[in-house]
């Protein structure tokens, strides 16, 4: 775990003397009582998912623990019924081929953004964020017409080019404040020394931002892995379904009793390696979900 | 559009020598190249796609060919007339979902994050298990909840309760908060959590000296100075909210009036085979979303936000 380097404010000394000790102890006490209820809040559901996918039969058996641990589940939901190995496969293409092209596309954008000055910025980033703000469902008829018509239903661009829609605005939000704090002075020495902004922009500043770029692909990644709604209405076959598609249509042998076992199996195969990335990068994703939000 | 609604990252004014206008000449034209992929994309994407639905939300609903155009019909349709009931259903379930989660969120998020706040060791722990809901898929994090909410599930079983959670409408209403805002009231927390670790400590010392109590401290210094994060983070959820689709869609897919504006336009246009009446309605919801954005941006202007912190 990532050792934490953030300043820390000393705890606060009491009046008197005397209750010192008492009152240390009333607030380490009270700060513990928080701190649980945050890990049981953020973390219990998780837990119970995972518990859920471990039982032979979770709909009887509803016990805290996995008394009898099987993986049952995890073997029906590659099945031939549910074959969800094709919905990662898809699920990676789209999410993978998704973050490639917005970053690619985001990254020339932000530098404009974060370090030049020309004079329909504010209307640049204000069209940009505006368009965070776009319900996909308002994008979604013309775009499943034109994909229709083009005979593109149930292959993948579609779905990646719909995702650009929002995850180029998220990257270049990320990206422009993350290139926003990187140190000026590099590439001004580099334009003292005699490189154009090109130059610059390709010398400089691209090593140096490449932590941030890392980081806004990890965030753009899992927004496009989590996308469902575009998906949904893009796929109609196993071809070229992801995992979210897939595990809402998850079916059981009766219509009136979803196989919830298998279902929260391969909601813990596909959280797991997000939960992965999130535990290793945390101070990243943390960094680039919120300094754009902050410093206004 | 919007350009005060949300605000960007720093943008710093270039320190150092003045600079003659061909440098400010050659770095407008590089950034004129550097934004025309991001425009292009857009226009096609985004413009095109909104003026299309536009287009399409003022014709009749054949779906391919022979549509015909009928002026603002399928609005008066939607506010008035045969689609009136589920119109102003969706609506006000939206509506009523967005600011019950958004509130709740805010609440649970802040406290969350005046907890992270303090020091402790293993912050990083918390915090890593703070973006976990975030980084859940929503359509898994619904499946799971439903799976929470059955009769025989989890939550009936701690709280003692006999509750048939999707069966009704009011049920079914707190089942979507819950869910939303256990997932998304850790994001408020992170949000929250950076405004509150730009406030320097000495202005806290300073405040006690003073004779603050904790409180005073709370509503006369944390309040006003993380007010700016705190709007970014509800303006960020409000808009989410009010065009959620994936949650309610799987939990309970509308069933006893727990249809929302996307749910809704989703099932007209791309399920009932309606491009033009879905249009209109996905485009209502698409202004709707915009008036809220900017009534929100222009009360928290007017500080309203610092005067109920004051209360």
């Amino acid at each position: 775990m990532a050792v934490d380097t953030a300043p820390t404010r000393p705890v606060e000394a009491p009046a008197r003397p005397a209750s010192r000790f008492t009152g240390f102890l009333r607030e380490r006490g009270l700060l513990l009582l928080g701190i649980a209820f945050i890990i049981v809040y953020c973390l219990a559901p998780f837990y119970w998912m995972i518990v859920s996918s471990l039982k032979a039969n979770p709909l009887l058996d509803q016990s805290l623990f996995p008394t009898s641990p099987t993986m049952t589940n995890y073997k029906e939901v590659f099945s031939s019924d549910n074959n969800f190995q094709y919905a990662l496969r898809n699920s990676v293409i789209i999410a993978g081929t998704t973050t490639i092209l917005a970053l690619f596309i985001g990254v020339f954008s932000a530098y404009a953004l974060a370090r030049l000055q020309f004079r329909a910025k504010k209307v640049v980033l204000g069209a940009v964020l505006a368009t965070a703000m776009f319900p996909l469902i308002a994008l979604l008829t013309p775009l499943f017409q034109l994909f229709s018509r083009l005979g593109w239903i149930d292959t993948y661009p579609p779905m990646i080019i719909s995702n650009i829609s929002f995850t180029l605005p998220l990257a270049i939000y990320v990206l422009t404040s993350f290139f926003s704090e990187m140190p000026w002075e590099l590439e001004m020495a580099a334009k003292v020394d005699g490189a154009t902004p090109g130059q610059a922009f390709r010398k400089v500043i691209v090593p140096l931002a490449a932590p941030g770029v890392f980081t806004a692909a990890i965030i753009v990644f899992i927004a496009a892995w989590n996308e469902f709604l575009i998906a949904f209405t893009m796929t109609q076959t196993l071809a070229a379904e992801p995992v979210t598609v897939a595990i809402a249509k998850f079916t059981g042998a009766s219509e009136f009793e979803q196989p919830f076992g298998t279902i929260m199996a391969a909601g813990v195969l596909v959280t797991i390696p997000l939960v992965i990335v999130v535990l290793i990068f945390q101070r990243r994703i943390v960094s680039g979900l919120t300094a754009g939000g902050v410093k206004g | 559009m919007a350009t005060e609604t949300v605000r960007p990252g720093r943008v710093r004014r270039r320190p150092g020598p003045v600079q003659t206008s061909e440098g400010q000449r050659a770095e407008a034209r590089l950034a004129f190249y550097l934004l025309i992929p991001t425009g292009i994309v857009l226009a096609v994407i985004i413009a095109y796609p909104v003026i299309r639905a536009i287009w399409l939300s003022l014709n009749s609903d054949a779906r391919f060919g022979t549509s015909e155009f009928v002026g603002l019909d399928n609005y008066i349709r939607a506010f008035t007339g045969t689609g009136a009931e589920a119109f102003w259903s969706a609506f006000v379930f939206t509506t009523q979902l967005t600011i019950v989660t958004v509130v709740l969120e805010l609440v649970i998020g802040f406290a969350m994050a005046l907890i992270m706040n303090k020091a402790f060791t293993g912050r990083g722990l918390v915090r890593a298990a703070v973006l976990v809901p975030w980084a859940i898929p929503t359509a898994v994090a619904a499946k799971l909840w439903e799976w929470n909410f059955t009769p025989d599930g989890i939550v009936n079983q701690v709280f003692r309760t006999d509750i048939l959670w999707t069966a009704s409408h009011w049920s079914s209403f707190w089942a979507i908060v819950v869910a939303d805002v256990w997932k998304t009231a850790p994001f408020i927390a992170l949000l929250v959590l950076a405004g509150l670790q730009i406030i320097p400590s000495e202005v806290y010392e300073a405040a006690k000296v003073d004779g603050a109590t904790a409180l005073q401290s709370f509503r006369r210094i944390t309040l006003p100075l993380v007010k700016s994060a705190v709007v970014v983070a509800v303006l960020f959820r409000m808009l989410d909210v009010l065009r959620i689709f994936d949650l309610p869609f799987i939990l309970t897919n509308g069933a006893n009036q727990t249809e929302t504006l996307s749910t809704l336009s989703y099932k007209e246009s791309i399920q009932q085979l309606h491009p033009g009446y879905g249009s209109a309605l996905s485009t209502i919801t698409f202004v709707y979303i915009i008036l809220a954005a900017f009534l929100v941006n222009s009360l928290a202007r007017a500080d309203v936000v610092k005067a109920q912190g004051g209360r």
